[in-house]
Parts: structure tokens; C-alpha cells; sequence
């Protein structure tokens, strides 16, 4: 008797759903909208990237890195990264150190600057940079007497990748500072600590998973820089191009094989970008600030 | 328990420094957090900062720390000027309101730090901190754990290492902001009565912030009451609740009554009644008169202060609980009295003061210097 009263409440509970819960067909309909989005727009250019760079096989694809400008390519893209990763690492933990860890006027329109460079297109910043830097521009006279070259050069390349990554590690750090106030902090000085030892010991511990989070995605964007970066290079090959500069000028002369293996290697590093971000996430998504999840 | 034995060898830490604060003022923008606060603290005291939030009391004590540096004034250690003293250099112990460990250390190393940041001639040596480590675990009842996270442990316990991280440095002075606010009833007991112990065994000067006057009177060889940036009164426990020198000491610390009176010809008057409290030579005009609930009891017939109404009665142990409306008053009180004397629910009694304090109205509105009662 039981057991049968059981089985039909089982049954009529299986009818009903939650409120909040759409019917079936709303729900793959749905799913299968995303799916197809995501392999149409996403899946299938990445394909297309690596079916493009091994079209004619093995050997035309290494061929393509022996090309002289695409290794300067290569060197350059590293070399901009090298040193803009740095500076925004250096930058964003200053910025993000006194936002978070001092209270002093014009505070918020500091975090209202660091977000500028989302808001501000890159070619603007290319060309802001030129008419700063530029021949005819605010400094360029007295550049050029003094024999510095920013414009057309590897100066500017690395000036504009700074400006463009700069709210990076800054936009990761700041709200998880802030969470983490700094009362840790002012214990190890109660204790004796320096400042710089209360940094090294108690701050970059705290803030390090968020810290590589930040850096990585700067990295990534530092590396794959168009807009900025060309307007600011002047193209010259074997000098001032960048791998997705590169990329561009092999396509345009119709060499899809080099093309599409220099850019094998920009999709490489995104993918590499994205397993390990999912890692930190997975991982150490309690050592992350909530801003993570804006991203 | 004992305190071990390594601090007590040591000369060169002056143990148990004596404080004192003159003039000390500290304004956050607009809001002034310290009003001309001064306090002497002698060596080896243990001394309660008591106020309500915003009083400014956490703020006093991170004068004394280091952590803020006044506007005005002056903080001086055994009367030496400490007031440009870094905090590095203060030797200080603090422990913090939630404790502040670091959560990415382990137990040890948290307790470990202070000696660990030294730098390299005053470092003692590994073993040598190691030994100290241990001895601290087992001074505050940690042996064992040394090894965990402070996540891994319970409020209780991480208050604790937060003490041992702070005695570790050999401080002059053991400062504590809110010691026991965070932790569940049962377990601040038994901390409070442990924090007496380690004061009496390290005789350290010892300073605490509380928003909770149980706390403060049971603990404290003296308590400072704030109260909008400014002392209202310093004193012993018992000063605080026999002589309170303000309205705002007398309401704060234990319950009280205030009755709005007016005082004339030596006279004190509330609504149409005199009641029998000595003005010597309070000037006339507005005033308050303020008694504890234990002060007032039902009087023989005629011979009341106040009279009310009685609105419930309740049998307990030793006589009858009444809840009577004072007339006048607009909330009533509760007062115990015996059997023999026990009213008529609904019928009016006569009330007398066994003990009331008086604070004539100043200038300004405000109610100030206290004229002791009957």
C-alpha cells in the first residue's frame, strides 16, 4: 500500500517543475543556440588557423619561420612583452597598492584613469602616440636633436604595448587589495618589519595567484597588440614588425601558408593563455578576487 | 602555566613600560576621532579603553601603537617622547580585532615572524627561535599545533596565537583592540580569565579596547570611559559605578533611570514632587537626576520620593518582582521587594532613592559636573 502512495508521489513530483526551470525544448533550443555560436565564430576560425598553416604540409610550415623577417618577428614580439610586461607589473602593483592601501584626493579619478585604456581604442593611442612623439609632434624636435627615435621605432612599439595593457594586472590586484585591507600588513609592522620586508613577506604571498593572473593576461595581450602597435611601427620589416604585423603583411601578399604558421604560434600562445587562467581559476579561484569572473 | 623562562632572562628589554598621553588629538578629515585626550598608565596596569563605536577608543589605542600618528600631542614611553617613534621601533605587542595572521604561514611561523624580520645582528639563531616557538605554543596551551594554517583553527585558538605572535617580540607594552569580540560567550569567559592570568605572570603593561562594560569591569585595574573622542571619566571599577562623573558615564556602565528635574531654592523637583536629594548649592534651573534600578525601592507609607503604579507582579525566590510605572517617567521599572511589603497589582506605592546622582543642565544644554545624591 505504501510503496505504491510513495511511487505515484514520485511520479507526480516529476511532472512539476521548479518555477525557475524553463521546459525542455526552451532549454536546448538555448544550448544548442550557444553551441553553434561558439563553433562558428570561435571553434571554427581556430580550425581554420592551424588546417591553413599545414594546407601544403610539414616542411612549408617550419619553412615559414626560417624567413629572417618573421624570426625578427618573433624577437621583437618577445622582446616588446619583455618589457612591458615588467613595467605593467611594476605599475599595476603601485597603482593598485596605493588604491587599495591609502585613502588621498583624486583617488577615484586615478581607477577611472587605469580603466582608460579598455575605453580608448588602440589606433587612437597609436596616433596619440605620434602626434606626442611624432617628427611634428609636441616632442619630436627636440627628440630628433637629441637622436632618440621613438616613432617608427622599437621605443614607441614598446611605449604603446604599456599603454594598451596597463589596466591588466592594476584591474586584477585593485579589488583584491582591497578586499585583504591592510591590517596584515600593520601586524608584521607592529612586529618589527620593515616596509619592504612587510611587502616581501606578507603582500605578494597574499596577492600571488591574482598577481600571475594578471600578468598572464597582460602577457597575452602584449603579445597579440594590433592596433596601437601598427600605426606606431611603420612596418618595416626585419625592424619594427610584431608577429600580428607580420602576420598581416604575409597575408596581404597572399602567402597564407607563412601567415597562417606565424599565426599558429599567436594561437598557440592563447590557448596556452586560456588552460592556464582555467588552472588558476580551478585552483585558486578563494587566492582571486571576485573581479575574475568579470573577465 | 608559566611564562617561559627566556624573557625573563632578558635585560635588555624594558618590561612593562609606563605610558603616558598628553593632549593627544586626532581629526579624520572633518570628524575629530581624539579630543585633547590625556592618560597616565602606570607600569604593569592593565587598563580597559570603554566606549561605544566611533568613541574613539580603537583609534587611542593605535596612538599608542604607532600606527596613527596624532595631529597634536604627545605619547611617551617610561617618559621618554615616543610620538616620532616608528612603529618598528615602539616593541609593541598588538593583537588585532579578528587577529590579523597570516593565513599563508603556518601556526609557527606566524609566531616565528617578529623574530624572524630582525635584522641580522639582533636575529637570534634558528634553534634559538625554534626553542622560543615551542615555548610560546606550549605558554598559551597550542603544543602541537604549531604546524597548522590558522584556518584550520578555532576563534579561540587563533586569538591565542595572535598573542603568542605578539609576546614573541618581547613588547613593553601588550596593546589588544576588542580581544573577544568575535568569539562566542563561553569561550570569552574563559579567555577573560586567562588574559588576567598572563597579565599577572608577565606583568606587561597592558592596554585593551572594549565595547563591553563587563568586560572592562571585570578585567581592568582601570578603565577609561570615551565617548566622542573625549575622556569622560578614568577610574577604578568601583569609582566608575559609585562616583560616575558624567550622564554619559552613569547610562554606559550598568543600567540607570533619568528622571528630568528641575532644581529651586535648594529644592529638587520632579513633576509635582520633591524629591530628597542634596543640591549643596547647585544652581536653580534644569537638571537630572539619575540612580541605578537596585537604588529605588517601595517605601513605608508616606515617606516616598516618587510614587507609581503597579502594573505586574511576579513571585520570586526571596519576595515579590513589580513592574511599576513611575509617574512621569515613561518606561517602567522593575523593583524587588520583599513579601511583607508587596503592593496591590494596579495600586499605587510610595518610592524612595536609596542613592541618586544629580547633573545640573549647562549653558550649552548639556548636563556636567555631578552633584552626589541623598
Amino acid at each position: 500500500m505504501s510503496e505504491i502512495a510513495i511511487t505515484s508521489a514520485y511520479e507526480r513530483r516529476a511532472k512539476y517543475r521548479p518555477v525557475t526551470e524553463d521546459s525542455p525544448l526552451a532549454r536546448y533550443a538555448l544550448i544548442a543556440t550557444a553551441v553553434l555560436f561558439l563553433a562558428v565564430f570561435l571553434l571554427a576560425p581556430l580550425a581554420i588557423v592551424f588546417v591553413e598553416a599545414f594546407s601544403k604540409g610539414i616542411e612549408p610550415f617550419l619553412a615559414a619561420f626560417d624567413d629572417p623577417d618573421a624570426l625578427a618577428a618573433i624577437r621583437l614580439t618577445l622582446l616588446v612583452a619583455a618589457l612591458a610586461v615588467p613595467a605593467n607589473l611594476v605599475f599595476g602593483l603601485a597603482a593598485s597598492w596605493s588604491v587599495a592601501k591609502f585613502s588621498f584626493p583624486g583617488k577615484s579619478v586615478l581607477v577611472t584613469l587605469i580603466d582608460l585604456p579598455f575605453s580608448v581604442s588602440p589606433v587612437v593611442v597609436g596616433l596619440v602616440y605620434v602626434l606626442v612623439f611624432g617628427g611634428q609632434g609636441l616632442f619630436g624636435p627636440w627628440l630628433a636633436a637629441h637622436g632618440v627615435q621613438i616613432i617608427f621605432a622599437v621605443p614607441g612599439i614598446v611605449l604603446a604595448t604599456i599603454f594598451v595593457t596597463f589596466p591588466f594586472v592594476a584591474r586584477e590586484l585593485i579589488p583584491l587589495m582591497q578586499e585583504q585591507g591592510k591590517v596584515e600588513e600593520e601586524a608584521a609592522l607592529t612586529l618589527g618589519a620593515s616596509g619592504f620586508k612587510t611587502f616581501l613577506t606578507v603582500t605578494l604571498p597574499n596577492i600571488k595567484w591574482g598577481l600571475l593572473y594578471g600578468v598572464l593576461l597582460c602577457n597575452a595581450r602584449a603579445m597579440g597588440e594590433f592596433g596601437a602597435v601598427s600605426v606606431i611601427s611603420g612596418h618595416i620589416r626585419g625592424l619594427t614588425n610584431t608577429i600580428p604585423l607580420q602576420v598581416e603583411i604575409l597575408y596581404n601578399e597572399y602567402n597564407n601558408v607563412a601567415a597562417f604558421a606565424l599565426a599558429v604560434l599567436l594561437a598557440g600562445l592563447a590557448l596556452v593563455t586560456l588552460g592556464l587562467k582555467t588552472f588558476l581559476e580551478w585552483r585558486h579561484a578563494d587566492a582571486l578576487s571576485g573581479s575574475v569572473r568579470r573577465h | 602555566m608559566r611564562f617561559p623562562e627566556a624573557f625573563a632572562d632578558t635585560k635588555t628589554i624594558k618590561r612593562g613600560a609606563s605610558i603616558r598621553i598628553e593632549g593627544v588629538e586626532q581629526d579624520f578629515g572633518a570628524f575629530p576621532a581624539l579630543r585633547d585626550v590625556s592618560l597616565d598608565i602606570q607600569s604593569g596596569e592593565l587598563v580597559a579603553l570603554l566606549g561605544p563605536s566611533g568613541s574613539g577608543k580603537t583609534t587611542l589605542l593605535r596612538v599608542i601603537a604607532g600606527l596613527n600618528s596624532p595631529d597634536r600631542g604627545r605619547v611617551l614611553f617610561d617618559g621618554e617622547n615616543a610620538t616620532g617613534l616608528p612603529v618598528q621601533d615602539r616593541h609593541v605587542g598588538m593583537v588585532f580585532q579578528n587577529y590579523a595572521l597570516f593565513k599563508h604561514m603556518t601556526v609557527a611561523d606566524n609566531i616565528a615572524y617578529g623574530l624572524k624580520v630582525r635584522p641580522r645582528r639582533t636575529r637570534p639563531s634558528r634553534s634559538a627561535i625554534r626553542t622560543r616557538v615551542a615555548e610560546l605554543l606550549q605558554f598559551v596551551q597550542l603544543d602541537g599545533l604549531g604546524a597548522r594554517y590558522p584556518a584550520q583553527l578555532s576563534g579561540g585558538q587563533r586569538q591565542r596565537v595572535a598573542l603568542a605572535r605578539a609576546l614573541a617580540i618581547e613588547p613593553r607594552v601588550l596593546l589588544l583592540d576588542e580581544p573577544f569580540g568575535a568569539l562566542d560567550a563561553r569561550v570569552r569567559k574563559d579567555l577573560r580569565r586567562w588574559l588576567r592570568d598572563i597579565h599577572k605572570q608577565t606583568g606587561l603593561t597592558t592596554v585593551f579596547v572594549t565595547h563591553d562594560q563587563d568586560e572592562a569591569m571585570e578585567l581592568a585595574d582601570r578603565v577609561v570611559v570615551l565617548n566622542e573622542g573625549r575622556i569622560e571619566q578614568i577610574g577604578t571599577p568601583e569609582e566608575l559605578y559609585d562616583r560616575p562623573a558624567s550622564p554619559f558615564v552613569i547610562s554606559f556602565v550598568g543600567e540607570a533611570v533619568a528622571l528630568p528635574v528641575a532644581i529651586a531654592d535648594g529644592q529638587v523637583r520632579f513633576g509635582g514632587r520633591e524629591l530628597h536629594i542634596d543640591t549643596h548649592g547647585l544652581r536653580s534651573g534644569p537638571a537630572r537626576v539619575f540612580f541605578r534600578p537596585a537604588d529605588i525601592a517601595v517605601a513605608a507609607e508616606g515617606n516616598g520620593d516618587l510614587e507609581g503604579r503597579v502594573e505586574s507582579l511576579r513571585r520570586t525566590p526571596a519576595g515579590v518582582r513589580a513592574t511599576i510605572a513611575i509617574d512621569g517617567y515613561d518606561q517602567t521599572l522593575e523593583i524587588d521587594s520583599p513579601l511583607e511589603r508587596s503592593a496591590s497589582l494596579g495600586g499605587r506605592v510610595p518610592l524612595s532613592l536609596a542613592k541618586a546622582r544629580i547633573f545640573p543642565a549647562d549653558e550649552n544644554g548639556g548636563y556636567v559636573n555631578a552633584g552626589d545624591g541623598i
